[in-house]
């Protein structure tokens, strides 16, 4: 993968105008207080890594953005959007379940668990249940396609891209309060945004 | 869980200083005021400072937080989500509405307080669309009645916007010069001058040079998730301080759970829950502006002998008729780098399928404009459009971030009494049943976004995009009690007084007969100005204590 602003690093603005002292304190919780384990147990936390692993894959990261903490600290206070799809169970109900069923598809297509899978294989179970191609019996009534994309991909995305590490990958300016920008059209950049490499 | 309220004492939030804070005048839960209204946002907070500033007496309930957006909005897309109304929900129907921070508010200014700001008028013939142009309800309401009150909402936000606005009756300029376009929004006007298409500045509520306490808007682009420097004219930053100056109290972290009914089935207060107490503020006029689920889910919820179907509900028309707006969007990837965060998210609009009505195969109309969403809601909508984008591949595909624009319209919806907001068996936590939102697209509503995805293409293409795709998305919940001439097709009057109940008033989204194709917020800013001044000239004329003096 070639970075577009390899140079960059939204955190050097830490101490300029762009940052605030509310803002600081959102993102100094969210690089240094990695949550604890709360909701989910041992085994499922580390069945829910394995699977963010794929769908966020980090090997070129020496200190990946953590994903499943996060998750787990929601479920753990049942926060979010608060609202659920007509006929899906609660939410943590909901993740428990779709976690038994990733775990599950993978012993029915390849007889193992979906941990001790090989990437290749853990993207092709995860391949067909995000095309809903599954065996209902596993999931417990829950939709297998909706969890995989408006719940489980939707969690794990927001939580990689909420992260400094991401907006660095992406260019994406970063906080900008109360110093926002001055120079809006194509191709202009303020001196404290990200330079394209050339 | 308890949150604690800041308004009490006798002191309110100041929201231009940090831990500042300005006098409020209270009342005591037994002392009867004249207006308890049921939530601060563009509805509530607009009508209690009306109200207040003639003379009457008024307590605004409001579910949410009193924010000090100086040290309460970090600049931070994930923090920012308590701002959203995350109550226990359920959301059915063919179609789904995708709730949450996509289209609610939870604190003293609502949705303003995350809003894109886009203040549009109504086409004035939306008002009377069966009679002049056959589709949908009229409105009890002509464009001539409401004109003046959008002119006063226009100034009361300080609307900064062109001088000359391309659709529409002559309307002369906005209050406040347009702010400058930037890239994602010069898409937009390269691709309308190709196709031959006007397109404008978007009038839009910050203000583009200083005005009062408020410093002109510092283009940081954080609008979605609240403006930490006062610049956007939320409800929260010019309607609520008015209000307070006025007399009103306005009681955060009060969630209304039942509205009070005496024998004769008039109201007689509010049932709320504030830092862990029940408690029951009493009223001579209830107002319910809580926007179009939790208004007709609290008049539903207030069911009682008197009213064995709801409050209001003799039509049977509460919570029936939910809008929302259609949002389906075109994106491309362009050569040069556009750095769509910079500067309020939709810089530029076009109105053309609002005005134009021949060649089109819907009834209805839709805007569209430039976008600018951040690295959660991208990341959102790239991985759960296509089959397929997770992985190593949504990473590659975000890397065009900077690079890409698109546009969404605000495609409108028929009235359908299918779509709809009633109550579940499952409690919140407070106790009260939790509200089931059942929506689903008509075939006239899909000819629509079908033709808006078409010709927004093109539009993106003539601008130099390639590589497009779509996605869907809705925004604005409207409809639920809606407005009208007569009370067995309409749940209020044109001065959204309830036809049952007299001193029962709604004052919010949930009025809207039909939604047209533009963003709601003015439009319910203009009939709170409006429904405000009706409701003091019937005070003056003593046409409300009839009602009142019943007790």
């Amino acid at each position: 993968m070639k970075r577009p602003y390899p140079s960059y690093d939204v955190l050097a603005k830490w101490d300029t105008p762009s940052f605030d002292e509310t803002t600081r304190a959102v993102l100094a919780k969210r690089l240094t207080e990695v949550p604890p384990r709360r909701f989910f147990t041992e085994d499922e936390h580390r069945l829910l890594e394995a699977v963010a692993d794929r769908l966020l894959p980090q090997s070129d990261r020496r200190e990946p953005i953590p994903i499943a903490p996060w998750i787990d600290a929601r479920l753990a206070t049942d926060g979010g959007e608060g609202f659920r799809y007509d006929g899906m169970p609660p939410q943590q109900e909901a993740w428990r379940l779709g976690l038994r069923g990733i775990d599950a598809e993978a012993r029915l297509q390849f007889s193992q668990g979906f941990r001790e899978l090989g990437p290749g294989e853990q993207d092709e179970v995860l391949r067909r249940i995000e095309a809903g191609e599954v065996d209902d019996r596993e999931w417990g009534g829950l939709d297998a396609r909706r969890f995989f994309r408006h719940e489980l991909l939707t969690a794990a995305v927001g939580v990689y891209y909420a992260h400094p590490a991401a907006w660095n990958e992406i260019g994406f300016g970063g906080p900008a309060s109360p110093r926002g920008y001055v120079r809006l059209g194509f191709d202009e950049r303020d001196p404290w945004e990200p330079e394209l490499a050339r | 869980m308890t949150e604690a309220a800041r308004a009490k004492d006798g002191r309110a939030p100041d929201i231009f200083t940090r831990g500042g804070w300005v006098a409020m005048r209270q009342h005591r839960d037994a002392e009867p005021v004249d207006f308890a209204i049921v939530g601060a946002g563009a509805g509530g907070a607009t009508l209690a400072a009306k109200l207040a500033e003639a003379g009457l007496s008024v307590v605004v309930l409001e579910a949410g937080p009193y924010w000090r957006p100086l040290e309460d909005f970090a600049s931070d897309e994930a923090e920012q989500h308590k701002l959203y109304w995350t109550d226990k929900r359920i959301t059915g129907g063919d179609d789904p509405i995708e709730l949450g921070g996509n289209n609610s508010g939870r604190g003293v200014g609502g949705s303003t307080v995350h809003f894109s700001m886009i203040s549009l008028r109504f086409r004035p013939e939306w008002f009377k669309c069966r009679t002049k142009l056959g589709y949908g309800v009229d409105w009890p309401l002509s464009f001539e009645e409401i004109r003046p009150y959008y002119v006063e909402a226009e100034r009361a936000l300080a609307v900064s916007g062109p001088v000359h606005y391309p659709w529409g009756p002559f309307r002369g300029p906005y209050p406040y010069r347009p702010h400058e376009v930037n890239a994602a929004g010069l898409v937009l006007a390269r691709g309308a001058e190709a196709l031959g298409v006007k397109w404008a500045a978007t009038p839009i509520a910050t203000v583009s040079a200083p005005r009062g306490k408020s410093s002109p808007c510092m283009y940081r682009g954080y609008c979605n998730f609240g403006c930490s420097t006062n610049a956007k004219q939320s409800a929260l930053v010019v309607w609520a301080p008015r209000a307070l100056a006025a007399g009103a109290e306005i009681r955060d972290m009060a969630m209304v759970t039942r509205i009070g009914v005496d024998r004769s089935g008039l109201v007689t207060g509010v049932h709320y829950r504030r830092e862990g107490v029940d408690r029951f503020q009493k009223a001579r006029n209830v107002v319910v502006a809580g926007y179009a689920i939790e208004t007709p889910r609290l008049l539903l919820n207030s069911a009682c002998p008197q009213h064995p179907d709801g409050l209001a509900n003799s039509s049977g028309l509460v919570g029936k008729n939910l809008m929302t707006h259609a949002g389906p969007g075109v994106w491309a990837e362009f050569d040069e780098e556009i750095r769509w965060w910079k500067a309020p998210p939709n810089m530029a609009v076009c109105e053309h399928w609002n005005y134009v009505d021949e060649g089109k195969d819907f009834h209805g109309g839709y805007a569209f404009m430039s976008q600018g969403p951040f690295p959660m809601a991208w990341a959102e909508t790239v991985s759960t459009s296509r089959e397929g984008m997770w992985g190593w591949r949504l990473r590659e595909e975000m890397l065009k971030y900077n690079r890409m624009a698109g546009f969404v319209p605000v495609a409108e919806c028929e009235p359908r009494e299918v779509n709809r907001v009633e109550l579940a068996e499952e409690t919140d936590q407070h106790g009260t049943p939790i509200p089931r939102v059942i929506f689903s697209y008509s075939d006239n509503d899909r000819r629509l976004q079908a033709h808006s995805i078409r010709f927004m293409s093109r539009m993106l293409e003539a601008a130099g995009g390639r590589d497009l795709w779509t996605s869907t998305d809705t925004s604005h919940l409207l409809g639920t009690c809606r407005m009208g001439d007569d009370p067995r097709t309409s749940v209020v009057d044109a001065d959204g007084r309830s036809w049952d109940i007299r001193n029962l008033w709604i004052c919010d989204g949930s009025l809207f007969p039909t939604c047209g194709g533009v963003n709601p917020s003015l439009t319910i800013q203009a009939l709170a100005c409006r429904i405000g001044d009706r409701i003091a000239a019937m005070a003056r004329r003593g046409e409300l204590s009839a009602a009142a003096a019943v007790r």
